[in-house]
């Protein structure tokens, strides 16, 4: 029942939007979509999911075929798109990579030849210890590893990315010096923690979950300004929403996520966009997506337009200073 | 004892009539992408992802888990048939399958193939359901310097095994090297080795490297022969695959010692790749046929098949109980449990123990399945070697490169499998080993990254790898392994010093 509703709320908002985009571009062959992780990734996942929805609401004619470029931290993907400029049936998923990547290593491409489509999520960030560790809050935390510089490892995904960017902004708020532990991926950071051979990591919810429900690990704060959307219970007592907000436990730091973006070449019509924005925008009004949103404690957040560019613009800024200050600019 | 239960309630939910007739379905398919190099496990199981969208969980998973094992062996015959490897993990299959097949014996060495792995198979299954409890808390064992020592553990068993003088294995192996290292680095996130090419960008991958210097190299190899195969002789009968059936229990030790290691390089997880080479290493320096090895030895191809489907079986609990894919068609199926909505991890077998035990009964009956199917197709492959050269010969060269543009879809892979395949012939006409090169590509990167990570956690201290008696154990087990032969040579020497020559 709930998801005829849906449908039909999706179809009036189809109905409704089609007189402003009714300048009617569509596509008239499979439509590619590029991941920019490899197969199993979060990127992935999110990817399949919207392909997934689109193939079950029939939101689009022509079928999808997705295609996985993640060598290189998906700069493999991105010199892809940029190559098929023009191209409108080639969409491309990625996180803030996407603008972020040229300034850590020498790629063949630059953001601004890449056409931003819509940003349909916020991944969240936390601060995660093992469960019998004695830190009963992130205050308590951080003071130990200030009172002990250069012991406690801070275990993350790749180097210079999301995580390690993460790590250099609680040291400069608080003081502390970490040993940063580059990993394959989040999974792996995660199950170096339970297994006790890192102090801390800053995974996603979903990449932690099934080790905090299991009694392994335990967050202690979350890098958001509000606390996470209320849900059921993970463990016995807690859910998401008890986490507090970094800010709360005592850690300065009052905001870092990783949007989950799509994009297209450069050099497509602005129909083109209008119209993919639009299908996105449908997805992400499915109770699947909410579904999966949930599932990932991720935070629902659909921007397109003048909205994505300037949330671009200040993610931009915010990440390039750290990587200045770190040194990890390239060229 | 619980989880004999759990297991029986398991069976009841994989066996109906939809569920097997899926695994046939999965086992089929997954024998013809096995079959075409580059096509693979991984890209199979990714191109059927989609389908199983609007199946339920079980069946989904029932459908992808048969074509993985469909794809392992059909992965094997090409091994065996034309010594162009299928996956990486067969790569150990082709050192005495191909010659065997040579000799005219393809119907003896495939059906040894597919018997030795379905009893790797079964032992990583049984091993499962056992212990799963346990394997899933000592898997939380391992951090950097454990992973380093495993891979440590399996270059050295493979280090003075081949004929090849030790300056060849050494340039050969530092190629390898070379060749793992291109593309963006995990620990510092540089790119290295990619000279400006955005095609080297995600590194070079293994397959095309594979399909280079088995296939169009042993193609060229051949070509100057004479242009023709030498199993053209050979009959099929149906009655040597039965013939073959009774030869293998002579081969019970290295059946259950490879067992042993395909299920403990599953779960550490070394993968099977490396469970394959370090079985293969250790059947040859253990048995009494030592020589005979590389020349078309049966033991030679009953050790990495057995050891690769046991580390592949049970590399499936990791992914299960701690969310941590151990190969990369495990990783597809990881993806595609979070789309079903499960969330694989520690919780996964208390919140959907329908869906676990009913996954793990279905790797009994799917690898039963497999097996009887597979036996079934080798006159059917075996016959092919009959065909005329000039016949099969350009249907390799077309298959290999089609193999190689699956892989990524890229024109560029295809120069580079030629530029392999040259490689390939030279390395032969040269007398240099393939293998070394094979082993270090393959493990390579990820036993640096394992040191890397490692030497930021002790600041630099090499005691890390001494620091518990894990570790410990495993890198003196590797290095008894990497100097035995130094030290039997120099021991021999001391006590005999005119007979050395003698030492074994």
């Amino acid at each position: 029942m709930l998801k005829k509703t849906s449908w039909l709320v999706a179809t009036a908002v189809a109905i409704s939007f089609g007189g402003i985009a009714q300048a009617d571009w569509k596509p008239t062959k499979p439509v590619e979509f590029v991941v920019t992780s490899s197969p199993g990734g979060g990127t992935d996942n999110f990817a399949r999911m919207v392909q997934s929805i689109i193939a079950k609401h029939k939101l689009m004619e022509q079928s999808v075929v997705v295609t996985n470029k993640g060598g290189g931290s998906g700069a493999e993907g991105f010199i892809y798109t940029k190559v098929a400029a023009g191209d409108s049936h080639k969409l491309t998923f990625g996180t803030n990579n996407a603008y972020l990547l040229p300034y850590v290593a020498k790629l063949a491409y630059k953001p601004d030849e890449l056409t931003p489509v819509a940003a349909m999520a916020l991944d969240e960030f936390l601060l995660w210890v093992k469960a019998d560790a004695p830190y009963q809050d992130a205050k308590s935390y951080i003071e130990a590893v200030k009172a002990k510089p250069d012991t406690f490892k801070m275990g993350g995904s790749q180097s210079k990315d999301t995580d390690q960017t993460l790590t250099s902004l609680i040291q400069d708020a608080t003081g502390a010096k970490f040993i940063y532990v580059p990993f394959q991926g989040g999974g792996a950071a995660g199950v170096q923690l339970a297994g006790g051979h890192i102090d801390s990591n800053t995974n996603n919810p979903n990449e932690n979950a099934g080790q905090w429900k299991a009694g392994a690990i335990k967050p202690l704060c979350v890098f958001s300004p509000t606390r996470l959307q209320e849900g059921p219970k993970v463990t016995a007592t807690m859910g998401w929403s008890d986490i507090p907000t970094c800010k709360e436990a005592g850690v300065p730091v009052d905001q870092f996520q990783m949007p989950r973006t799509v994009w297209l070449p450069g050099g497509v019509s602005p129909e083109t966009v209008a119209f993919y924005a639009d299908v996105l925008k449908k997805v992400s009004e499915t109770p699947e997506w909410k579904e999966y949103i949930e599932r990932t404690s991720q935070t629902n957040r659909f921007l397109a337009g003048e909205e994505l560019k300037s949330f671009i613009a200040s993610d931009d800024s915010k990440n390039r200073k750290v990587f200045e200050q770190e040194g990890w600019v390239v060229r | 004892m619980e989880n004999f239960a759990s297991l029986l309630h398991g069976f009841g939910v994989a066996l109906t009539t939809y569920h097997v007739a899926l695994m046939m379905i999965g086992v089929l398919l997954g024998i013809l992408v096995g079959v075409l190099p580059g096509l693979g496990a991984p890209n199979g199981v990714s191109l059927l992802l989609p389908l199983t969208f609007t199946m339920d969980p079980v069946a989904a998973i029932i459908l992808l888990t048969s074509m993985y094992w469909g794809a392992l062996f059909g992965g094997s015959t090409t091994s065996i048939l034309f010594n162009i490897p299928g996956e990486p993990s067969s790569v150990a299959t082709t050192f005495d399958g191909y010659p065997m097949a040579r000799q005219g014996h393809a119907t003896q060495a495939l059906t040894l193939a597919f018997l030795s792995a379905g009893f790797g198979a079964l032992v990583g299954v049984i091993l499962i359901t056992v212990l799963s409890t346990w394997v899933a808390k000592f898997a939380l064992r391992f951090s950097s310097p454990e992973y380093f020592a495993v891979y440590f553990l399996a270059f050295a068993s493979f280090i003075g095994l081949g004929a090849a003088s030790s300056f060849k294995t050494i340039v050969s192996m530092g190629l390898g090297f070379a060749f793992a290292a291109v593309g963006m680095d995990t620990v510092s996130g540089g790119l290295r080795l990619t000279y400006g090419f955005n095609e080297l960008l995600s590194g070079i991958s293994f397959l095309i490297a594979v399909i280079g210097l088995f296939g169009i190299g042993e193609l060229m190899l051949t070509m100057e022969e004479g242009l023709r195969f030498n199993g053209i002789s050979a009959r099929v009968k149906v009655s040597d695959v039965l013939k073959t059936i009774k030869t293998l229990p002579r081969y019970w030790v290295t059946l259950l010692r490879s067992s042993a290691i395909g299920c403990w390089m599953g779960i550490t997880p070394g993968g099977p790749t490396a469970a394959s080479f370090m079985s293969y290493g250790l059947a040859k320096r253990l048995s009494r046929r030592k020589d005979n090895f590389g020349l078309g030895e049966p033991e030679g191809v009953v050790a990495p098949e057995t050891a690769d489907h046991a580390a592949g079986s049970s590399a499936i609990l990791p992914m299960l109980a701690l969310g941590v894919p151990g190969s990369a068609t495990a990783a597809v199926m990881m993806g595609g449990l979070m789309i079903w909505g499960l969330n694989p991890g520690p919780m996964l077998f208390i919140e959907r123990p329908d869906f676990v035990w009913g996954l793990i009964a279905s790797m009994y009956l799917g690898n039963i399945v497999a097996v009887l199917m597979v036996l079934a197709t080798i006159p059917l492959f075996a016959s092919i070697l009959r065909i005329p050269f000039a016949i099969i010969g350009p249907v390799i060269v077309v298959v290999c490169f089609i193999g190689a543009y699956t892989v990524a879809g890229r024109p560029f892979d295809l120069w580079l499998a030629l530029a392999f395949g040259v490689v390939g012939y030279l390395f032969k006409k040269l007398d240099y080993p393939i293998a070394p090169l094979v082993l270090a590509m393959v493990l390579g990167d990820k036993a640096e990254d394992a040191f890397r990570q490692s030497m930021i956690m002790s600041r630099g201290s090499l005691s890390i790898f001494w620091s518990n008696g894990l570790v410990t154990t495993l890198m003196i087990i590797g290095l008894v392994l990497a100097l035995g032969p130094v030290l039997t040579t120099a021991f021999g020497r001391l006590i005999r010093p005119k007979a050395s020559s003698a030492v074994a």
